[in-house]
Formats: structure tokens, C-alpha cells, sequence
């Protein structure tokens, strides 16, 4: 199966391409790309597919829609909102529900499918984090992926707020509100987005343009961006028998990985159509049309806005007076800050790193989180943050299920959201260093063989054996964590410039973070480059193929 | 009588048979058993002897908090002039007499028959007025205009009780319930007494057509069924969030894995 040149059917496209556009080395090279097969690999696949699905439904759903607020009275199907006025924009979309064919099928998966997107992003963002995949030469891809990320929480909130109803109602009061909370220009930008008061005229048809032309247009765009580098560069994968920073094993792209990826496009759909199906998403004739003087309780943002929405609930209502203009930190802390500060910390966070660790080395190799303690305890630090505020944007539902306060759930999670990350950390490393010594110690010592022996003395000891190879290659994958080249102190006890002053200082603490807490695994700084550098073998084993980079 | 011979024939005609004759049953029953809407309607003169007897019902089961006198003691408020209405809800939805007073009296099953709520309203009715039981054409939802109703539930329920009546957290460890349970009189004494943490909605604020409005709105909520499939329980986003987490991520999860791990049918050798 490790055939190089594909068959006649795809020969022969590449064969028509290249008379007319000249591209076959380029198609060639592509079909003969090789993927690992991890399946962590896959998890921003998820994110490509239901982000196709979003377009195909998205688009169905632009037949019917009347991104209007014109106000209508309703005389539709769902005979508990006749003759309720409503905007056409509600009525429409309670059309597309109820009386268009596949209308709440489509509407459902559209919806389910951006759950998914914005889920499936964040876990592949957890995944690349930890495995130190946004290392050299990924950075821009890191950063891409951010984007896609925010825009795609953009696209989601928007999206949200289209139909009108009573929960995307109540959440672009909240927008809205958010808006005016910014100094000086907040209320100029609120009356520019809604072109007047709230929720006026405009803002709903603006949204659309918006929602289905502009973001997605960019996403499209990035999208493009992201995988068209990602082709370039290549999958980053785990250190494992015969792995380098040299090459990549896996399936190649044609037909193996082809077939698996269609297979998996199948699977997101499935999914996607599953939970469609049978479990009902936002449906918005039950929560009604919006009117300015109506609430509910478990208005809810989705998901991904969840931890605003928690920022916003856990903050204390704190305002200052300054010259007659009011600056609401109670509304501006909890909108910007926790976003400001896990976006701000994760597109700085590889160049930190570089720049702590000195190490501007090419990195195709991924790391295994544990060999990491520092960067796996500071994301579990951002991932406990996170969820904290998550939890507490849910906090009724919580009080609720759970039959506690609703003041006891806001007063915990105010403490939580500050003590959770640090007791996150702090645990975090001690595991990553325990799993590292578990590991140094099976090097040298084995594995536990489960066979009991006697020892003449009458001693019971287990046996040891030794570990297998691939699973010695793993773990001697791990790199060893690069120190700064110490400029330390030269013979007269004067610090080396580049250690001096406040960036100096802080740039060691930090290399001291990153490098402390690593265990050696002894051996002559075993690390997976044993048999890479230099001589990196071009024949596959069996279906695995294998590809030297660049 | 040829053709009833005939018909015994037929394979239906046993069910035929045991379907009319349950019905029969049905409506014999109905109508012998008394009946109990018309029973409590507000105009109905309660007897002295209602009274009598739900005064000794009080004094055994009530007194203990709520005083001798229904006058009030520290561990439970007066009931002087809270009305039947009151005392049919709290009794009615077993709320009364209260077991463990934790932050909010929960509903349970009732301990007294409708006979003797009825006498327990008459004796607290007696000490002083207050809002009367609501008559079966009150509460009644079938000619109410429930879309009116939702608007009204939207604007002064659901803050509480959630867009579907689907119950919410409070302060202070109380809750709004769910209205999956409370009958169409219930719901309307809930509006007129306002248990516990509920305010009032006397007739000036939402009239008595409305209230019916209202209770025509909850029926139907709750009995319609979700045309998305499975409702989630009806508290919105966040128990989306959580089954796109499970479910979605968890199959794609698994997918992935399976996917990953399935080799070429051609074996290799290693
Ligand atoms: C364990 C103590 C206790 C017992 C026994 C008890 N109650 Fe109560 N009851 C309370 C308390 C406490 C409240 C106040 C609840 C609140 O509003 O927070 C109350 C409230 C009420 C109310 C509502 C008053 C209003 O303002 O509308 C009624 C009616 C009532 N009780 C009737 C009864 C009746 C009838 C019985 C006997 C069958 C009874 N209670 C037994 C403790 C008790
Ligand atoms: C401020 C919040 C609040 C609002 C607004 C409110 N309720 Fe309630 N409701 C409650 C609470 C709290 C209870 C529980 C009282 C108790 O247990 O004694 C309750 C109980 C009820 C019950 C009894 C449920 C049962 O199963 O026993 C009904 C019915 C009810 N409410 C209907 C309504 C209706 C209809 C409206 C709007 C007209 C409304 N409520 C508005 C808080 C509220
Ligand atoms: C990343 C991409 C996208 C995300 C995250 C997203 C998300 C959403 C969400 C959450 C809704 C609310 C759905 C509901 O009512 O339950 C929505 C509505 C809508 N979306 Fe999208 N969407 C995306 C892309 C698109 C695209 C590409 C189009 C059109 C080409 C589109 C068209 C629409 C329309 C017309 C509606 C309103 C109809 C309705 O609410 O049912 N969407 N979107």
C-alpha cells in the first residue's frame, strides 16, 4: 500500500491539470503527504467538517429568513403565538421551524453543528497547548487558529442573535450594554452598530450581512490559510520508534488517509444529524418573542459564551464617578478582562517561551504533556479559570439542580475563580514531575512483570523486565528541556548583561519555570535522536509510510 | 336477532364489548361521585359544620405553629384572613402542614382529602375572609386565549419559573418550581395567595381572564410535546452545551480513535 505515485484515476486528473495549469509536482507531492495517526490528530478535523456542514445549512437557511425587524402578527402553524406580534425577523425563523420542509431539521443542525465547531476548536486548541505543537515553525498557525477561534464565538453570538426570541433578545441587551460600558466612545460605538436606540431598526439586518457574508468570508479565508500552511509544514507528531524531527510516519494522504477523512466528514455529519434529530436546540417558540419588558430565568448564552456570561454574574457591582461620566466596572472587568487575558496570554505564548528558553530550534517533534510541567501547569491554570467561570455563567441552573443558594453558588465561584487555577498548578506539576520520575524509573529499572518471586532469603520481590522498544522510544522521545546558556556571572561577579535589569531577571525566573521541574531520564540525554539526525530511513514498514520533512 | 349473533362472531366484538362497558362504568362514575369543582366554587355557603369540623382538624394538625386561634407564633405566621384560597393551595399541594422548615416548604403529597382541605378552608375562611377558592369556570383553560397567556407568563412568570415553567434558582437557597405539577387551581390560588417567595397577582394586575389566560398558557406548555426532539429538560442553553460536550465531542472522540486505529485490511509485518 506505500505506492508513491497514485493510480490512473487521480494520475489522470493531475495529468489534465498539469497540460492546462502546470501543477502536477505540486498535486503529486500533496497526494504522497503523509498524516500520523494519532487520533488527537483529528480533532481539528472535527472543527473543518462542521464548519462545512455550518455553510451548507447556513445557506438553507438563508432562503427563508428575514433578517427584518418589521413587525408582523403572527398567523402560523404554531397556533400558541397567534396573533402575537412579533418582528419578522422571529416570525420567520418560526416558519422555517414549523412550516418549511426540514426547516427545524436544518435549523437544529445548523445549531448542534456550531456547538461542535466552537467545542471541537477549543479541544483542538487544548491539544496543540500541551504537546508544545505551536512551537517553531507553527507560530503563525497558533496564531491563526486563535483567530478562528474569536471569530468563530463572533459568528456564533451573532448567529444567536438573529431570530429575535427572547433569550438573543436578552443577550444583545447584554451586548449592548457591554458596548456602552467602554469609556469615552462606548456610546458612540453602541448607536453606530444599532444605527439608534436599542433594539431599533437596523441591528438585526446588519447581523445578517454579517453573519452569513463577512465572518464567514474571513473564516474561509483563514481556514484556507491554516490548512494550506499546515500542508506545508507537515503534522507534528509523537516521539515513538524511529520518529525524528527528521520525519513523519503515518498513513499517506492518498488513499489511506483520504478514505479515513471522508469517513470521518461521514461521522461529523452523523453526529451532527444525530443529536438534530433527537435533541431539540434553542427552540424559540417557547421562549417567546422579545420584548424589552420580559426575562426569563436560564437565559443562557451557548456554550462559548458561557464564560462571559459567568465573568458577568460573579462580579461585584462596582462603579467609580469620574467627572459625571460613570465607568461601569462591573460590566467593563468581566467583558474584557477574561477574554483580554486568555486570547492576550495564548497568541503571546510562544514567543514567551522562546524567549525564556533561548530555544529557537525547529520543532516537529510534540511533546508529551507531563514533559512539560511548567506549560501543562500554567494551561491547566488557564483551563481551570476558564471553567470556573463557565460553571458560575450556569450557576442558576446549578443552584437549581443542585438545591443551593443562588448567592452561595456566586460567592463560591468568586472564590474559586481565583483559588481554582493555583490549586490547579500546583497539582499539575506535581503530577507531570511524579509521572516523569515513574517514567525515568521504568527506564532503568523495567516494568513490573506481575511475576512474583521467592528469594532464598524469603524475600518476595516482583520481577523486572525490561521495556518493550516502542515503548522505550516514547519514552526516550523526551527532550531534554533546554536551560539559558547561564550567562551567570563572569570572574569578577558581575552578571552577564543579557541577566540584568528587570527583563533580565524576569527572563531567568521564567527559564527557571520551564526548566526546574524536569527529571532526567539519564543515559546520555536519550531523546528519540538517537537513530534520527543524519540517517533517516525513506522505506515504509508494511501500510506506514514515511516521509523526511521539507 | 340474527345480526347480533353475527356480530358476537367477529373477532373485535369481545373488545367492543369490554370497551362500552367500561365506559358505561366511566360515566356511571363520574356522574354518582360528587362533584367536586362545583362544590368549591366561591359562592358555595360552607356549612357550619365544615367549619366545626376544620377547626378540630386545625387544632390537631396546625396548631402546633400556627396557634390555637390560626393568631400566629414565632415558628409560623398568622392565617387570619388569608383566605381559603390559601389554605387550599398550601394543603392542596401538601405543602401544609409543614414537615421540616428548611429555606423553602417543598410540595409533596397531601395527608388530607379533598373533604377535609375543604373544611380547613372553611374554618380559616370563617375567621376572616379573604380570597375564596376559585370556581371550575375560573381555572377553566379551554376557551383562554393562551398565546395572551404567554405574553403575560413571559412578562411575569417566567423571570422565576423559566420560559417552559420549567423552574429556577432563587436567593437564599429558594427556588421557583417547575409547573409540571400544579393543577389549573392551583395555579390560579399561586397567582391570588402568592405562597412563600411569589408575589401576589390580584385581580388588578393581571385580571381574572388573564389568569385563565395564564393557566391555558402552563397546560399547554407542559403537555405539548417537543417537536426537536428530546426537550433537555427545557432550561435552555446550558443543557445544550452539556450534551453537545457529551454526546458531540464524546462521538467524535470516539470516531476519532476508532478511525485512528483501524489499519488496512492487508496485514504488515511487524
Ligand atoms: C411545622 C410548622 C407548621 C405546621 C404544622 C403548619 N404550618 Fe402552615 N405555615 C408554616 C410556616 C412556617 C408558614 C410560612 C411559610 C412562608 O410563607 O414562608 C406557613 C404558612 C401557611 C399558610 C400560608 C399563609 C399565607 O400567608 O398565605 C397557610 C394557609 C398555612 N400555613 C396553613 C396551614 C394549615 C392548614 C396547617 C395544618 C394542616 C398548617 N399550616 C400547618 C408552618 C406550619
Ligand atoms: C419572584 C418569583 C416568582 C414569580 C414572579 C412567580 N412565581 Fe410562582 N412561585 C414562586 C415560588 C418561590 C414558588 C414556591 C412557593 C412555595 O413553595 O410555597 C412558586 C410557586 C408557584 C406555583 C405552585 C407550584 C407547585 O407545584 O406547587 C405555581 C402554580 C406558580 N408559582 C405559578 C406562578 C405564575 C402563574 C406566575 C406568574 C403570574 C408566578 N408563579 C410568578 C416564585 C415566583
Ligand atoms: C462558523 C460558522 C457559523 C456559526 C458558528 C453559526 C451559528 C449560528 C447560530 C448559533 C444560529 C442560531 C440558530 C438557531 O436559530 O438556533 C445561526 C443562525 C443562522 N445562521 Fe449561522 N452560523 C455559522 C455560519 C453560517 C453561514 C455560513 C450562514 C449562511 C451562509 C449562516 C446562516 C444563518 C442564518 C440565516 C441563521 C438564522 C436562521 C435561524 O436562526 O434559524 N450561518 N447561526
Amino acid at each position: 500500500m506505500s505506492t508513491a505515485t497514485p493510480p490512473k484515476a487521480i494520475d489522470g486528473t493531475i495529468g489534465f491539470a498539469d497540460e492546462r495549469f502546470g501543477t502536477a509536482g505540486f498535486l503529486r507531492g500533496k497526494m504522497k503527504k503523509v498524516f500520523p495517526d494519532h487520533w488527537s490528530f483529528m480533532l481539528g478535523e472535527i472543527a473543518l467538517y462542521s464548519f462545512i456542514i455550518l455553510l451548507a445549512t447556513g445557506t438553507f437557511l438563508t432562503l427563508w429568513f428575514k433578517p427584518s425587524m418589521g413587525e408582523v402578527i403572527y398567523h402560523g402553524s404554531y397556533t400558541k403565538l397567534d396573533g402575537v406580534n412579533m418582528s419578522e425577523a422571529y416570525d420567520s425563523t418560526l416558519r422555517i421551524s414549523f412550516d418549511v420542509r426540514g426547516g427545524l431539521l436544518m435549523r437544529q443542525i445548523h445549531h448542534w453543528a456550531a456547538v461542535l465547531f466552537l467545542a471541537s476548536i477549543m479541544v483542538h486548541m487544548l491539544r496543540v497547548f500541551f504537546t508544545g505543537s505551536y512551537r517553531k515553525p507553527r507560530e503563525v498557525n497558533w496564531l491563526i487558529g486563535l483567530g478562528l477561534f474569536t471569530l468563530g464565538i463572533l459568528e456564533g453570538l451573532f448567529g444567536y442573535s438573529l431570530p429575535d426570541d427572547l433569550l438573543s433578545g436578552t443577550g444583545l441587551r447584554i451586548t449592548q450594554g457591554v458596548m456602552q460600558s467602554i469609556p469615552v466612545v462606548g456610546t458612540y460605538i453602541f448607536y453606530f452598530a444599532f444605527g439608534g436606540g436599542f433594539p431599533g431598526h437596523d441591528f438585526i439586518s446588519r447581523l445578517y450581512t454579517v453573519h452569513v457574508l463577512l465572518i464567514p468570508g474571513i473564516l474561509l479565508a483563514l481556514v484556507g490559510a491554516h490548512f494550506m500552511i499546515l500542508w506545508h509544514q507537515g503534522h507534528t507528531q509523537f516521539s515513538g520508534k524511529n520518529r525524528t524531527e527528521k520525519n513523519v510516519i503515518g498513513k499517506p494522504f492518498f488513499p489511506v488517509f483520504m478514505i479515513k477523512a471522508g469517513a470521518f466528514f461521514m461521522f461529523t455529519f452523523a453526529v451532527t444529524a444525530l443529536l438534530g434529530t433527537f435533541a431539540q436546540i434553542n427552540p424559540i417558540w417557547l421562549f417567546g418573542p422579545y420584548t424589552p419588558d420580559s426575562i426569563t430565568a436560564g437565559s443562557q448564552p451557548d456554550f462559548y459564551m458561557g464564560f462571559l456570561e459567568g465573568a458577568l454574574r460573579i462580579m461585584p457591582n462596582w462603579e467609580t464617578n469620574l467627572w459625571g461620566h460613570t465607568i461601569p466596572w462591573n460590566v467593563l472587568v468581566p467583558a474584557l478582562l477574561p477574554l483580554g487575558l486568555i486570547m492576550t496570554g495564548a497568541a503571546l505564548w510562544p514567543f514567551i517561551e522562546q524567549w525564556a528558553t533561548g530555544d529557537k530550534k525547529i520543532h516537529n517533534l510534540a511533546d508529551r504533556p507531563r514533559n512539560a510541567p511548567f506549560r501543562t501547569a500554567v494551561g491547566m491554570t488557564a483551563v481551570t479559570f476558564y471553567g470556573m467561570l463557565w460553571l458560575a455563567g450556569g450557576n442558576d441552573i446549578l443552584a437549581d439542580k443542585f438545591h443551593v443558594s443562588l448567592y452561595a453558588t456566586t460567592w463560591f465561584f468568586r472564590g474559586a475563580v481565583f483559588v481554582g487555577p493555583v490549586i490547579a498548578y500546583v497539582v499539575t506539576k506535581r503530577l507531570c514531575v511524579g509521572l516523569q520520575r515513574s517514567d525515568a524509573a521504568e527506564l532503568h529499572h523495567g516494568v513490573e512483570a506481575g511475576v512474583i518471586t521467592m528469594l532464598p532469603s524469603g524475600e518476595f520481590v516482583e520481577m523486572h523486565q525490561p521495556v518493550k522498544e516502542d515503548a522505550e522510544a516514547v519514552l526516550r522521545g523526551k527532550q531534554e528541556l533546554p536551560a539559558i546558556e547561564d550567562a551567570g556571572e563572569d570572574a569578577n561577579g558581575i552578571p552577564a548583561p543579557s541577566s540584568r535589569g528587570p527583563l533580565g531577571k524576569a527572563r531567568k525566573a521564567l527559564n527557571n519555570a520551564f526548566t526546574a521541574d524536569d527529571i532526567s531520564i539519564g543515559n546520555g540525554h536519550g531523546n528519540g535522536h538517537g537513530n534520527g539526525h543524519g540517517e533517516h530511513p525513506e522505506a515504509g514498514t508494511g501500510d506506514h509510510k514515511e516521509l523526511s520533512r521539507g | 336477532m340474527k345480526w347480533i349473533t353475527a356480530w358476537r362472531r367477529r373477532p373485535w366484538a369481545g373488545y367492543a364489548v369490554v370497551l362500552a362497558a367500561l365506559a358505561i362504568i366511566g360515566v356511571a362514575y363520574a356522574g354518582a361521585s360528587p362533584r367536586t369543582d362545583s362544590a368549591q366554587a366561591s359562592d358555595t355557603k360552607t356549612s357550619e359544620q365544615d367549619v366545626a369540623k376544620g377547626k378540630a382538624l386545625f387544632s390537631q394538625a396546625c396548631s402546633s405553629c400556627h396557634g390555637m386561634n390560626a393568631e400566629g407564633t414565632k415558628s409560623a405566621p398568622s392565617l387570619i384572613g388569608v383566605g381559603a384560597a390559601s389554605v387550599d393551595f398550601q394543603v392542596g399541594t401538601g405543602r401544609m402542614p409543614a414537615m421540616n422548615p428548611g429555606a423553602q416548604i417543598p410540595r409533596k403529597k397531601p395527608i388530607f382529602n379533598e373533604q377535609q382541605t375543604e373544611e380547613l378552608a372553611a374554618y380559616i375562611a370563617s375567621l376572616g375572609g379573604g380570597p375564596a377558592v376559585p370556581s371550575a369556570d375560573q381555572v377553566d383553560p379551554s376557551h383562554a386565549d393562551a398565546a395572551l397567556g404567554g405574553r403575560l407568563f413571559r412578562a411575569n412568570c417566567a423571570q422565576c419559573h423559566n420560559f417552559a415553567g420549567s423552574g429556577g434558582a432563587l436567593t437564599g437557597g429558594k427556588f421557583a418550581p417547575s409547573l409540571d405539577k400544579a393543577t389549573p387551581k392551583q395555579i390560579y390560588e399561586a397567582m391570588i395567595s402568592g405562597p412563600q417567595a411569589m408575589p401576589v397577582f390580584n385581580d388588578t394586575t393581571v385580571t381574572p381572564a388573564q389568569k385563565r389566560a395564564i393557566i391555558a398558557y402552563v397546560t399547554q406548555t407542559r403537555s405539548e410535546p417537543n417537536p426537536g426532539g428530546n426537550g433537555l429538560g427545557r432550561v435552555g442553553p446550558v443543557a445544550e452545551g452539556l450534551a453537545g460536550w457529551l454526546v458531540g465531542i464524546g462521538l467524535m472522540v470516539v470516531a476519532a480513535m476508532w478511525i485512528t486505529a483501524r489499519k488496512p485490511k492487508k496485514k504488515h509485518n511487524d
